[in-house]
Order: C-alpha cells, then sequence, then structure tokens
C-alpha cells in the first residue's frame, strides 16, 4: 500500500473513535434509529469500534513485514512551534500488535455490551466514553511525540474514571477515584520526567531521541528522567508497590471496563518503558533496571500469594479481584523481561503483553459472565461448601474457564507460555552491566511465582468448575434456588470470546508470528536508532 | 517654547479613552433614562467594550507612542507595543465577559445599575492604560483609576453587611498597599531623578553609592503595591472575603482584570524599570510566587464542600495560587535578563498563562453565576449532579476547572503551566520548578474532586458516602433565590423530598441569555486554544516588549 494510504489509515484509527464519541451524543440519523434510541447508539458502537477494528487490520495489512524496525505511516506535522511539540505518528512492529489487540479488543467490548448493557445511566454516554478511551489508547501507542504520548496517557483516565463510577458496582465511586488519583499523581511526576527530557534533549521527539540513544543527556538527567518517568509507568503497569488501585477498580468495574482496563491499558505503562525509557535514557534504565527487576519480582511473587489467599475456602474471596491479583502477577513478569535489557527479555516482555491483554480479556469476559448469572463474584458464595460445578451446570461457561485459567498459568502451547518463558530467559543472562547473580536470583524467585499462579488458578477451576451437581442448595450460595438452571454460554458470548481463545492458541502455537514483527524493532531500540 | 506641547496620538490611547468616555456617557444618560429602561445601559456599556476593543485592531503594528518629551531623552509615557495591546485586549475581553454575566446579576440583586455600568467602564479604563502607562506617575494614576472603583464594585450590594465588610477589608488593605508604593516610587525618584522607566532603568545602573540604600528601598516598596494587587502573600488576605462579599461578576472581574492590572504593573516596574536590580526583586518575587502559590492551594484545599460560599472561596483561593504561578515568569526574568530576549520570553510566558487563566477563570466564574441563580449559597455540594440538570453547563464548568488543574481536555491549561515551568527551568530556578510541581498536584486534588462533584448521580440516589452535605441543598426550592439566609443551614435539616422531585422542571425553563452567551464566549475559547495553543503560547516565544 502506498505511503499515504497508511498514513491516513493510522490519522484515522486516531480520530474516527473520537468522531464516533461525537456522533453517539448526537441524535440518530432517521435511517439509523433502530428499535430505541439506546439499541441504535449500541449498534453505532459496534459499527464505529468494528470500523476501527477493519482499519487496524487493513494497517496491519499492509504494513512492511520485511522491515519491522522501520517507523512506518508516519504523520510529522508541527502543532505548537513555541514549545517545538510536533503531531507525529507512526507504528512499528512494537506499537502494530497492541494497536490491533486495542482495536480489537474495543469491538469485543462494544459487542459484548450491545447485547448485554451494564447496568447505569444511559448507553449514550457509555457509547460515547468507550470511543475515547479507544481513541486515547490507540493513540498512545501510535503518537511518537513525548508531549502527545502524556496527552494521550491522560485522555484514557477520565473514560475509565466514569465507566467505573457510572457503570460499575459495589464500592465504585470510592474504586473510581482511587484510580484516577494513584494514576493521575503518577502521571504527572511522569510530565515532569518528560518535560526534562524534552528540554536537556532539545526535542520531544521520540524517534530523535531513540536515534540520540541518550547522547545528549547527562547521566544525572537521565537518572532523574527515569525515576520520575518509571515511577507513572510503573502506577499504571501496575508495579508492586503501586498497583493498590489495581483490585479495587477492577472489582467495582463492569465488564467492559474490566477487559479494556486489563487488556490495553496495563499495557500503556509497560509500552511506556519499552518505547521511551530504553531507547532514550539507556544509562539511567541501566542504573535503575535491578531495582525494577527486584520489584517486578515481588509483585510475581505477591500477585499469586494474594491469588492463593482469596481462592482459600472461606476467604470470601472475589473472583474479579483475584484475577486482578493475577494482573499483578502476569505484569511482573512482562517488567522483568524488560528490566533485563535484553532483546530476548524485551521481547518476551511484548509478548506476554498481548497475551496478557488476550488472555486476562477472556478471564474478566468470564468472570462477568459468572457474575451475571449467579449474582456474586464472591468464590465463597459461588462454590459453597464442595464447588459450583460450572462443568454440570454450564459446561461451555466452564469449560472456557478452565481453558482462561490454564492459559493464564502458562501451559505449554498456549500464548502466556511463551512471554513468561522468555522473561525468565531474558533474566537467565541479562545485559552486559547488570549484575548476573542478583538476576538468577530474580529469575529464581519469578519461577516459583510461575508454580504459586498453577497452584491458585487450578483451586479456582477446582471450586468453581468442579463440585458435585447436588440438587439442594448449598448453604449461602447466593442464587436462586433451582441453582441447576444456569443459562450456558449465549450466542454473543461466543461471539465476543471466540476471537480471544482463537488468538490464544493461535499465539500459543505460532509465537514466530508475533516475535517477528517486535523483534527488529526492539533490537534497533535497544541498540539506539529508529 | 511650543516645544513643551507634547503631540497626542489619538489613535494609539484609543482604547482605554473610548472605554472612560464610554464610561461617562452611560453616568450622563442614567440620569436621563426612566427606571424601566436602564436595561439599555448595560447594551451601551456592552457596546462601548467592544468599540474598544475593535480600536486595538489598527495598533496591531505595535510601534506607536505617545506624551513623549520634547527635549533631552527619548523617553514616552504612554507606548501601544505588543506587551500593550494583548494585556488591553486581555482586560477589555474580561471587562466584556464580566458585563454579560453582569446583566442579569443587576436585575437579580437590585444593583444600582448606572453606578455598575460607570464604575465597570472606569475600572476597565484604567487597567486598560495600566499596561501602556511608561512612568511610574502615569502608572500610579492607572492603578489607582482601576482600583477605586473596584472598591465601589465590591460594596455596590445595598444593605449587604457581608459586602460592605468585603469592601472595607479590600479598601483599607489596598490603600495601605499604594501608600507604601507611593513612598516606593518616591524613593526612586530621589535617587534616579526620573519617572519615566526607560530612564529609571538607565538612572539605576549609576546611582550615587550615598543614595543606594534608597534607591533598594524604593524598588522593593514599588513592588509591594503590584504585589498586593496580584494578590500576592502575604497581601492576600482580603481575597476570599472579598470573593464572598462582592456581587459574583464583580469578583469574577477581580480575579481576572484586577490580577491583570497587578501583573502588568509589575511587569513593567521589574523588567523596564529595574533589571538592573533583578538581584533584588528576583528572589524576592521567587520565594514570592512559592509562597502564594503554596499558601492559595493549601487553603483550597481546606475548603469544606458543605460550608456556605465554599465554592467561590474556592475560586478565591485557586485565583490566589494561579497568581503564584503568574509570577514565576517574572521572578524568572531576573535571572534571564542578561542573555538577549530571555526577560521577554519569561514576561510572555506570564502573559500567555495569563490570557489562558483568564478565559477559563471568567467562565468558571460564569458556571458559578449560573448555579447561584438556584442556591444562592453556592456551596460546593450544590453542584451534586450539575450534570443530570444542565449536562452542558456541568461539561463547561468540568473543561474549565480541568484547564485550571493543567489537564487534558484542558490543554491549554497544561501547556500554559509547562511554559511557565520551562521559563522557571530556564532561570535556573529548579527549587521553584519543584515547589510549582508539588503545587500542581496539591491542585488536581480539589479542582479533580470539584469536577467529580459534578458528575456525581444527583441526591436521592443512593449516596455511599452519608455525607450530610447534599441534604440541605434540597432546601433550596426553584424560584425562591435568597429564601434561605445563607448563614443559618442546620445540616442534616430534613429535605422536602416532594419539592426536590418537581425541582429541575422549572429550573430548565429559563437560562438568560446573556450568561450562557458569557460561558459559551469561555468555552469557546478555551477550546479553540486547546485546539491551538499557538495562539497564546506564541508570546511565550519572545515577542512582546
Amino acid at each position: 500500500m502506498s505511503h499515504a494510504v497508511m498514513q491516513s489509515l493510522l490519522a484515522a484509527i486516531v480520530v474516527v473513535p473520537l468522531l464516533g464519541a461525537v456522533a453517539a451524543l448526537l441524535p440518530a440519523p432517521p435511517g439509523l434509529k433502530g428499535k430505541s434510541p439506546d439499541q441504535a447508539v449500541l449498534r453505532h458502537g459496534v459499527t464505529v469500534s468494528g470500523v476501527i477494528l477493519a482499519l487496524s487490520i487493513a494497517l496491519a495489512a499492509g504494513f512492511d513485514h520485511d522491515h519491522p524496525a522501520r517507523m512506518q505511516a508516519t504523520t510529522d506535522v508541527g502543532w505548537i512551534p513555541a514549545l517545538g511539540i510536533r503531531l507525529h505518528l507512526g507504528v512499528d512492529g512494537v506499537s502494530l500488535p497492541l494497536l490491533v489487540l486495542t482495536a480489537l479488543l474495543t469491538f469485543l467490548c462494544a459487542l459484548y455490551s450491545y447485547a448485554h448493557m451494564p447496568a447505569g445511566p444511559s448507553p449514550k454516554a457509555f457509547v460515547a466514553l468507550l470511543l475515547v478511551l479507544e481513541s486515547g489508547t490507540l493513540a498512545t501507542f501510535a503518537v511518537l511525540d513525548l508531549v502527545l504520548f502524556f496527552l494521550a496517557f491522560e485522555m484514557v483516565l477520565i473514560p475509565m474514571y466514569f465507566l467505573i463510577a457510572r457503570w460499575g458496582g459495589g464500592q465504585k465511586e470510592r474504586a473510581a477515584w482511587k484510580f484516577i488519583l494513584y494514576t493521575l499523581l503518577g502521571s504527572v511526576v511522569m510530565l515532569l520526567g518528560l518535560l526534562l527530557i524534552g528540554v536537556k534533549g532539545g526535542t520531544f521527539d521520540m524517534v530523535a531521541l531513540a536515534t540520540d540513544n541518550g547522547s545528549k543527556l547527562s547521566h544525572t538527567t537521565q537518572l532523574l528522567a527515569v525515576l520520575a518517568i518509571g515511577v507513572g509507568l510503573a502506577v499504571k503497569a501496575p508495579m508492586w508497590p503501586l498497583h493498590s488501585w489495581l483490585p479495587d477498580a477492577h472489582t467495582a468495574a463492569p465488564t467492559a471496563g474490566s477487559v479494556l482496563l486489563a487488556g490495553v491499558l496495563l499495557k500503556m505503562g509497560t509500552y511506556g518503558f519499552v518505547r521511551i525509557v530504553l531507547p532514550v535514557a539507556p544509562d539511567g534504565a541501566r542504573a535503575f533496571a535491578p531495582y525494577l527487576a527486584a520489584f517486578a519480582v515481588v509483585g510475581i511473587v505477591y500477585g499469586s500469594l494474594a491469588c492463593l489467599a482469596l481462592a482459600r475456602t472461606g476467604a470470601g474471596g472475589d473472583l474479579k479481584r483475584l484475577i486482578a491479583y493475577s494482573s499483578v502477577g502476569h505484569m511482573g513478569f512482562v517488567l522483568l523481561g524488560i528490566a533485563t535489557l535484553t532483546p530476548t527479555g524485551v521481547n518476551g516482555a511484548l509478548f506476554a503483553n498481548i497475551a496478557h491483554g488476550l488472555i486476562t480479556g477472556l478471564l474478566f469476559f468470564l468472570v462477568g459472565a459468572v457474575k451475571d448469572r449467579y449474582g456474586t463474584s464472591d468464590l465463597d458464595q459461588l462454590a459453597g461448601q464442595g464447588g459450583a460445578a460450572l462443568y454440570g451446570r454450564a459446561p461451555r461457561l466452564g469449560g472456557l474457564l478452565a481453558f482462561g485459567a490454564v492459559a493464564s498459568l502458562g501451559l505449554p502451547g498456549l500464548a502466556g507460555f511463551w512471554g513468561e518463558m522468555l522473561a525468565l530467559f531474558g533474566a537467565f543472562r541479562p545485559a552486559d552491566g547488570l549484575s548476573r547473580p542478583a538476576f538468577l536470583t530474580f529469575m529464581a524467585i519469578a519461577a516459583v511465582g510461575t508454580l504459586l499462579t498453577a497452584a491458585y488458578m487450578l483451586v479456582v477451576v477446582r471450586r468453581v468448575c468442579m463440585g458435585e451437581r447436588r440438587p439442594e442448595p448449598a448453604a449461602g450460595s447466593g442464587g436462586a434456588p433451582p441453582l441447576l438452571a444456569v443459562p450456558d454460554v449465549h450466542t454473543y458470548e461466543f461471539a465476543a470470546w471466540t476471537p480471544l481463545v482463537a488468538l490464544t492458541v493461535l499465539a500459543g502455537l505460532w509465537p514466530a508470528a508475533l516475535l517477528g514483527l517486535t523483534d527488529p524493532a526492539v533490537q534497533q531500540l535497544l541498540r539506539g536508532g529508529a | 517654547m511650543s516645544s513643551l506641547v507634547q503631540s497626542v496620538d489619538w489613535l494609539a490611547i484609543a482604547p482605554p479613552t473610548i472605554t472612560a468616555v464610554v464610561a461617562l456617557a452611560v453616568l450622563v444618560a442614567d440620569l436621563f433614562l426612566p427606571d424601566g429602561k436602564k436595561g439599555a445601559l448595560g447594551w451601551l456599556a456592552i457596546g462601548g467594550l467592544v468599540l474598544a476593543g475593535l480600536s486595538l485592531l489598527p495598533l496591531l503594528d505595535g510601534d506607536r507612542s505617545t506624551f513623549c518629551l520634547t527635549s533631552g531623552a527619548e523617553a514616552c509615557s504612554y507606548t501601544a507595543d505588543h506587551f500593550a495591546l494583548v494585556i488591553q485586549f486581555l482586560v477589555l475581553g474580561g471587562a466584556l465577559l464580566t458585563a454579560l454575566l453582569s446583566i442579569n446579576s443587576i436585575t437579580d440583586l437590585k444593583l444600582p445599575a448606572g453606578e455598575f455600568w460607570f464604575l465597570l467602564l472606569s475600572s476597565a479604563a484604567g487597567a486598560a492604560l495600566l499596561p501602556a502607562a511608561r512612568d511610574l506617575a502615569t502608572l500610579v494614576i492607572a492603578l489607582e483609576v482601576a482600583s477605586l472603583p473596584a472598591f465601589a464594585l465590591v460594596g455596590l450590594r445595598r444593605g449587604d453587611r457581608l459586602s460592605s465588610e468585603a469592601a472595607l477589608k479590600f479598601f483599607l488593605s489596598s490603600v495601605t498597599a499604594t501608600a507604601v508604593m507611593l513612598l516606593g516610587v518616591s524613593f526612586v525618584y530621589a535617587a534616579t531623578g526620573s519617572l519615566h522607566l526607560t530612564q529609571i532603568a538607565e538612572g539605576l545602573t549609576h546611582v550615587d553609592p550615598r543614595l543606594h540604600v534608597l534607591a533598594q528601598a524604593g524598588v522593593a516598596l514599588t513592588l509591594v503595591g503590584f504585589a498586593f494587587k496580584t494578590a500576592a502573600v502575604p497581601f492576600h488576605f482580603w481575597v476570599p472575603d472579598t470573593y464572598v462579599g462582592a456581587p459574583l461578576p464583580v469578583a469574577a472581574y477581580l480575579s481576572v482584570v484586577g490580577k491583570a492590572v497587578g501583573f502588568s504593573g509589575l511587569i513593567l516596574v521589574t523588567v523596564v524599570a529595574f533589571p538592573s536590580y533583578g538581584r533584588v526583586w528576583g528572589p524576592a518575587l521567587a520565594v514570592l510566587a512559592a509562597l502564594t502559590m503554596t499558601a492559595g492551594n493549601v487553603a483550597a484545599l481546606r475548603q469544606r464542600p458543605d460550608r456556605t460560599h465554599s465554592a467561590v472561596r474556592l475560586l478565591a483561593w485557586s485565583s490566589v495560587a494561579q497568581a503564584g504561578y503568574l509570577l514565576v515568569p517574572i521572578a524568572s526574568a531576573a535571572y534571564t535578563a542578561d542573555s538577549s530576549g530571555g526577560a521577554a520570553h519569561a514576561v510572555g510566558s506570564t502573559v500567555a498563562y495569563a490570557l489562558m487563566y483568564a478565559a477559563v477563570n471568567l467562565g468558571a466564574f460564569a458556571v458559578a453565576a449560573l448555579v447561584a441563580r438556584t442556591s444562592p449559597a453556592n456551596r460546593v455540594a450544590d453542584y451534586r449532579g450539575l450534570s443530570a440538570r444542565r449536562p452542558l453547563a456541568a461539561l463547561a464548568l468540568a473543561f474549565f476547572l480541568l484547564c485550571l488543574a493543567g489537564l487534558p481536555p484542558g490543554i491549554i491549561g497544561l501547556f500554559a503551566k509547562v511554559t511557565v515551568f520551562s521559563a522557571a527551568v530556564d532561570a535556573g530556578l529548579g527549587w521553584l520548578a519543584v515547589v510549582m510541581a508539588v503545587n500542581v498536584v496539591i491542585a488536581l486534588y480539589y479542582y479533580l474532586q470539584w469536577t467529580a462533584v459534578l458528575f456525581r448521580a444527583p441526591e436521592g440516589a443512593p449516596a455511599a458516602e452519608g455525607a450530610p452535605g447534599p441534604v440541605p441543598t434540597a432546601a433550596h426550592p426553584e424560584g425562591v433565590p435568597g429564601a434561605v439566609p445563607t448563614s443559618a443551614h442546620p445540616e442534616g435539616v430534613p429535605a422536602p423530598v416532594s419539592a426536590v422531585a418537581q425541582e429541575p422542571e422549572p429550573a430548565k425553563a429559563k437560562i438568560p441569555a446573556t450568561l450562557t452567551a458569557a460561558i459559551g464566549l469561555a468555552a469557546v475559547l478555551g477550546i479553540a486554544l486547546s485546539g491551538a495553543p499557538q495562539l497564546v503560547l506564541r508570546f511565550a516565544s519572545g515577542v512582546l516588549l
């Protein structure tokens, strides 16, 4: 495809969701009124996000796969000459998979919500916010200017805040407030770091800064910048101990919100590490890598232990909270991979990013479905004394949940395996200048983390999927007395989940498809230059 | 001897002159208009402000000056350079928005129309004169012309104890500051022998060593007067009470135009007149800026949302904090004065920030005025659920608050802060930059909290917080403004629920067109600037002065 077509494709991917969001607030045009205004606007959401998905697939198809390290579909227009800020867009092998993932997950969420709108105020605002969220996320992965990156990074906060606060459940306003405070404080600190780099490096352009590879930044500047930017990104990722907003936000968020939060929003943090921290301030990254790795490993173990605690009988653990904590663990692997500063590790991190988006997105869909059916996601109420017996009552749902759990614990042959394995490989032989014994220790601890992950995931499967199909209601099992009448997977649920399952298997069996894209780009980012 | 007569370039002085002439015309017209037709005065005033604004157009080259000395050195008392034009635009635009806000308040609060418009226009005339003034006498006169009517405006709510108290507080502290400043001016005159800013600048470079202390004291004391106008710490105590006591549009006017007067005067004296004393006023202003923003933000943070007038108080304290940000580049100018264009760059950051602040803050006050029509107590808690009652007003206020906070989608707010920030960094004032960053974070909290309140479910929905705040809100049914004594809000008064249910319907009925216009204008400005920040940020690249 010609450059101009690619250019307009990428620009459209960022802009069309915004236009769609505005259009969602306007009354539907005559031919598209649908059965009711609500239905019309939800359909509008599906249409727009579907168009974006189609555009992003077209972009991926037109992408020159022989040169994934080169920035493609670039647009570079001046915006604020006074500050030297430019509208610079482009994709390479690192950002392309994330773009497609975002478009896919948003489309699936819109589809799911079309059939199953979360309880709350008017769907109009819901669809508009969803599309703004999509635009912000896509922009984060597409922009190549530090200040624009910050703007896009911030743009997702407000829609996510409202999605949680208006359409969520439980302690929704408190959770939404905590979410926005944490991420905002983090990103203000990040802005300081970005400005520092911009002022000292003489430009906000990521490509130019990556080409300089930190040569214009003094060691102190790099340390300060990496610290500041790292804190902002680490809150988003989230890295232990800055993760405490995540479980609350996930527990309160509606299904679509949880899926997008885990599936793509967290990736913005790790993407920032790869795109900005590693190439722009390599000295700073090297100085902080061991600490990042240490925190990441603590996060892995902490997340797994928290999940184990939640999964125990009688702990009153919430399934959504459990999966949120498991995200902390999985993102720990991603951060560990990045901290190794090796191509292997970073590739693993990027792979684990995508895998986590697919698998955890699927898990949140499934848990949302379970919650809808049982009216609760409290593990004890669900499972009662023996188990929720999902295999018996809703075999397909049970099977899918077991699939998601198994994929999440990193079964070879599924997507979850490769990323974590590569991250561990990276830690086995970290970049020059990093302490190998330290990283070997980290690797060993992280490996224990994978065992713990397997343990709690299997506990969850046992308690939710297995159990006897007893006719009498178990004590405190929450639902209506005819417990056996649990509807199995609906058509719309199949439609929303099948792509995720298929891609999980595909990525597990054919990792080269993804690694072939990311590897050249990662090599180049680590070497310096773009 | 004819050389003593200075030539007058009437076109150059048109903006303040037109404003002053229209002010007099309004005063005279007030005598002849019957009571029923006083509304025409407001439109006359608005017309005058628009005309004055249009008279800036022929001056855009920025190369005119008048009232120049006819003998000796070249020095002019009035210069319409780019700096003066931008500030005049800000002042006249701010006054115009204030006028749009006021038209309804005058009838609602039963203010005397003729007096109000005369005072507003006089003050605006003074404020428009000040940025163009280039000698200390003109500066002082302009400052007083801008301030004296403001005292009366604050106290214009007859029979209102709060209003008179506010006016008195404002008057006394302001007069003290003026006296101190006059003392400083006389010291400077004694040390340099001139009142013209450029000549003072020259004279200060070779002051008689015996007069050195005098000159330094003069410089410091002169700054005090302007620091008062910008409401910098420690001259900020009058702000919250004055804003609460004054009619809301007047508070808006003071927060924008009053501040513009203060900081443009400050820029003129520091950068133009006292550049060689940068080591005296630079650190002083830097410390002042840090204290001001911290004091303002901490006080704003401590406002309880269910206190009466907490919304206006919050805006008042936030305006104190914003004054702190405005001072940062001026302080930086002291450190960058040696490099070519460094000071102009720094001053431009202040101007860019002020333009952003003017549009956004007036917008916030406009929405506050809108809400005040239905809930006179104007507590932050009254804004709960505004998004359900008036979605557009809520969106506008949210946008304004986010601009003030400097968060996307308030992009212009963010970039204005970035320019101020970079001015501090360029000047090597790293510590000030850090203080500012901390303050921006503090401010985020209360701006966001208020924004979040706008979108909370209206009272009546199951509120998890269980705060008593929202309950008394319901006790102000529509159409009975002022029926509830603002000072007596026993918390937890059982609300007449039936009244709540019917309340929103009549509320929809009438929003005055002028108020809508004011909010719309401010919102359009803010959005346009967010899309193309270069419009104001180009001033930061040092094309002024």
